[in-house]
Order: structure tokens, then sequence, then C-alpha cells
């Protein structure tokens, strides 16, 4: 009990969200030179390298990115247990992750072997270190809490994650021969449905009411959706293993799939339910960005039903549209949304506590105004309706598809160092003073 | 149902932000003068709120756990900077100042929600544990004592 009541006090310096939050557009706006390098080749099928490239540089490099260095800054705050070494676990982290992800591109687009293996390394050893401290910290944290047993269902997920990425690269790196699609579907159910997912679902249940002033989730979803994910995941993994055994466990896993699907489409439409009743009649951006999150998730949950129960294997087209709802349509959108309510909240915050924080203050307003945020909201929107046009006509929307994601994560950066260099300025002032 | 000390400030936190958004709201709809009362209404109950917890709650959990310089102080400090807030939230009402007003709305809404997230997560259910007995009276005290309307 000690620890936790002492772990108020222990929210970390700013750098240690922000170096990941300043990062991850980089990554986006990587993404975005890679398809306008390729063109309409990296569309001709998900497995191409040009795919891979880019669902990583997306995933690992902009999606994980945030969500680790949230996680830093949340433990302590929502779970009362603070990350150890918190300074230190970060910058390593940071380094691995960012080379991790940069190598993994490289190696999926040059097809170099020694470049996979170095990315193998570098990830294993910045999700080890990362898992371990977050794990760490979870152990320690109140177990009543909604928000951190969704953590720890996330957490886990993203363990399991890991584990079959590192498979199925060491398949590609080493020859190994492995069951490609059957791991593949494992990866990618737990990283975006697990990891991913959990994550938002666990802190949406709290962030959700409280920071845009809707009422409460319905409590018999707050005390049993991310548990019962998480053990249709479990229960999913071994059938969908065996599919090929049989047609009763085939079916048994394309019904478990629909099920998860279902459990994503509730949270998805009890959020907009809520957020059209919430209290404040001021237009809020996070809100917009998560209108089109859950929006996704409706989506991407009926377009899943739609593909599962096709006999032959679902088209190019809709496996792509499938993939980018659910990375950049879910993810991207709730975590650029929450990106506007905790980066100048943290300047905000950090300025208050700072010997340049005397005298008048800029307010969250003025750290990242509306007009500026409303601009980049804009951007994201037509990169997801030309990135989901894409995979239907790549021949007309590639290029566009391209130009719209990197104009989105640039002005994104923009943004968000905007908000970094007004607080390095006021610190300064302060200190010359 | 037992008395709890998280689910009495909790229910407080949720009062104190519907008189919150409506002050919010008026001002967004450019209506000054209701604005002005409803804000009036959101500080005098969030200010009782804070007086409540700096003079029955958080001693009470200091002497019990001998941590004066643990979350309390933490919860204080943040109480302190809402205080802050609330004037310049005043000021912008007299001056009818609607941008700035709705900004440092939205600095104090972000504020004021981590703030109740750490109590309703961390405070209140410790101080349930750690005072576990002492609370139906410390309550008792809470409901007939709190300060004076400021």
């Amino acid at each position: 009990m000690a620890t936790a009541a002492l772990s108020l006090e222990q929210a970390p310096p700013i750098s240690v969200p922000l170096r990941f939050f300043l990062t991850a557009p980089l990554f986006g706006i990587t993404a975005a030179l890679v398809l306008l390098a390729l063109g309409t080749g990296a569309w001709t099928t998900r497995w191409s390298a040009g795919a891979l490239a880019v669902t990583h540089l997306m995933t690992l490099g902009f999606l994980a990115m945030v969500m680790i260095g949230a996680l830093m800054q949340m433990l302590p705050v929502v779970a009362g247990a603070p990350v150890a070494r918190v300074r230190a676990v970060s910058r390593v982290v940071h380094v691995l992750l960012s080379l991790g992800t940069l190598a993994l591109a490289g190696g999926f687009l040059s097809g170099k072997v020694p470049v996979l293996r170095l990315a193998l390394v570098l990830l294993a050893l910045a999700f080890i270190v990362f898992i371990g401290a977050a794990a760490g910290s979870l152990v320690r944290a109140r177990a009543a809490a909604v928000t951190v047993r969704g953590m720890r269902y996330s957490v886990t997920a993203l363990a399991v994650t890991v584990c079959m990425g590192l498979l199925l690269g060491s398949g590609l790196a080493w020859h190994w021969p492995l069951a490609v699609p059957e791991l593949t579907a494992l990866h990618l159910f737990w990283g975006l449905l697990g990891w991913v997912g959990l994550l938002v679902i666990g802190v949406g249940f709290q962030v959700v009411p409280m920071f845009q002033t809707t009422p409460p989730y319905p409590r018999i979803m707050t005390s049993h959706l991310t548990r019962l994910i998480f053990v249709t995941l479990l229960l999913w993994s071994p059938a969908k293993w065996f599919a090929g055994h049989s047609l009763l466990v085939h079916d048994s896993a394309a019904t478990l799939a629909s099920l998860l699907g279902l459990g994503y489409a509730l949270f998805a439409a009890a959020t907009l339910a809520l957020q059209r009743r919430r209290r404040r009649e001021m237009p809020d951006i996070t809100v917009r960005f998560w209108r089109i999150g859950m929006a996704s998730l409706l989506a991407g949950a009926v377009l899943g039903w739609a593909g599962l129960w096709e006999s032959k294997a679902a088209s190019t087209s809709l496996e792509f549209t499938w993939g980018i709802l659910a990375i950049f349509g879910f993810g991207v959108s709730v975590i650029n949304g929450m990106l506007y309510k905790i980066v100048p909240f943290l300047v905000w915050v950090h300025l208050q506590a700072n010997p340049g924080g005397r005298g008048k203050l800029p307010n969250m307003k003025e750290i990242v105004p509306d007009r500026r945020a409303g601009i980049q909201f804009w951007l994201h929107l037509s990169a997801l309706l030309l990135l989901a046009g894409a995979a239907w006509m790549p021949r007309l929307l590639a290029y566009p598809a391209a130009v719209a994601l990197g104009s989105s994560n640039l002005f994104l950066w923009a943004n968000l160092t905007g908000a970094y260099r007004l607080y390095a300025r006021i610190l300064a002032s302060g200190i010359s003073r | 149902m037992a008395d709890s000390i998280y689910i009495e400030l909790s229910m407080d936190h949720r009062r104190c932000d519907e008189l919150f958004s409506a002050a919010e709201n008026q001002v967004h709809r450019g209506d000054w003068i209701d604005a002005e009362k409803s804000l009036r209404d959101f500080l005098d109950a969030t200010l009782r709120h804070f007086e409540v917890e700096e003079t029955f709650l958080f001693p009470a959990f200091e002497a019990r756990t001998g941590q004066a310089m643990g979350p309390t102080r933490i919860m204080h400090l943040e109480h302190q900077q809402m205080r802050v807030l609330f004037k310049d939230l005043g000021q912008d009402i007299e001056r009818r100042d609607r941008g700035h007003y709705l900004g440092s709305s939205e600095t104090l809404l972000t504020l004021l929600q981590q703030h109740n997230l750490k109590e309703e997560q961390v405070l209140y259910p410790l101080s349930d544990r750690a005072l576990a007995g002492e609370v139906p009276e410390l309550l008792q005290r809470m409901r007939a004592g709190g300060p004076p309307r400021p």
C-alpha cells in the first residue's frame, strides 16, 4: 500500500512521454514516403514487401510508439503504480523501438536478411524492456480498477503479438518452415484486437466519461467486456491454428472471430451513443477523432463478418480495407485524438511546475489552437477515405492517399512540436529573467 | 449501503461537473448573465469540496498513514493550480472574453478530471481502507461541519 500511496507524486518528467509522441508522426511520414515511392506496387497483395513495411511503420512506429509513451505517463496516474527507472526505460525503449521499426521496414523492402535479423534483435530487446517494466508496475497496481484490468490484458496481448511477430520474422530471416497464414492471423488479431483494442477499451471506460463529459458506460460492459474479449481471443487462437483439420474447428474459429467483432461493435456503438449525450456544447476535437475511430470499428466489424463467412478467400481489396479500418481508422484516429488532450495538458502542467511558469501562462487552446488541430482532423479523415479507396482503385488513388497520409502526419508533427517549442521558449525566458 | 468516502466524494465530483458544464455552455452560447451565476454556483460547490477535503480528509489520512508528503500533498497542489484557473474564468466572464474563457475552461476541465481520476482511483479507496473504522464519523463531520460558503 505504501508504494501505491506514494505514487501520485511520481509523474514522470515531460521528456518521458513527449519523446514517443513527437516521434510517432515521423513514422507516419515515413510510411507515406514508402507508399509514394512504391505507387501501385504497395497495393498488389497484403503480403507484398511494401504493404508489410507500411503496416509495421504504422503499427510499431505510430501506434505502439504513442501507446508506450502514454502508458509510461498513465500508469502512475490511473493505476497508482509508476514504472521503475522510468527515464532510463523510456530512453532505451524509444531508441530500440525506433531503430528496430526502421530496420524492419528496411528489411522487408530490401529483402536483405542481415537487416531483418538486426530488426528482430532490436525489437525483441525493446519489447522485453518495455513489457518487463510495465508488468512490474501492473502487478503492483490496484486490481479493482477497470482500467488496470484492461491494461493487464492489453500488455499480455502485446507479449503474445511480439512472440508471434518474432517467430514470423525469424521464419523469414532464417528460412524456417512455418505455418505463415495461421501465425499471421494470430499475430494480427492479438495485436489489433488484443494489445490496441483492449487498451483503448480499458482506458476509454475511464477517460470518455470524464474528459468527453458523457454519462458512464453501462456497468455490465465495464465489468465484463475486456475479460470476455480476452477469453474469446484465447479460445479463438487454437481454433484458428487447427482450422484446417476439420469443418467443425473451422466454424468454431469463425464463430469466435465474429464474437470478437461483436464485442468491439458493442463498444463502438456504446461510445457513439454516449458521445451524443455529452454535456458540453462546445465542439471537441478529441470527440471528433473518436467518432471516426468508432465508425471505423463498426465498419471493420461488419466487413469482418462479411469476409468470414465467405467460402472463398477474402479478396485482396477487402483485406486491405479491413486492415486500414482497424489500424488507421480505429487505432490512429483514437490515438491522434487523445494526443490533442495529452500534449497541451502536459505542456501546461509542466510549465506550472517550473520557475519560468510564473506570470500569465498560455492555456491549452493557446498551446495547440483549435483551428490547427481542426485542419489536421480533415487531413486525417481524407487520408482514411483515400487509403480505403486505394484498396479498391489503387491506380487512381495510390498517390493521393500517400500524399494525404503524409500531410496529415506532417501537420500533426507541426502541431505537437509547436506545443513543445512554446514550452521550451517560456522555460528559457523564465530562466533568463 | 455502507458509508464510503469514495461514494460520497465521487458523487460530489459529478455534481460539480454538471455545474461546470452549465457555465461553459452558457458562455459558448454568449449567455453571459446566466453564465455568471452558473460559474458562481460551480465555484461555490467546488471550493467547498476542496475545503472539506483539506480540512477533514487530508489531515485524517496523513495522521493515519504518516504520509504528509504523499498523495495528499499533490492533491493539495492541484487544488492550488485550480484556484488560479478559477480566477482566470472569473476575469474572462467580466471581460466577456469568450475565446479565452473556453481555453481556460478546457484547461480546467482536463486538470480537474485527471485530479478526480487520481482521487477516485487511488486516494479515496486508500482512505476508505486506511481509515476504516473512522469513516462514518468522518463523513458526518464532513457533511455537518463543512466550512461556511466563501
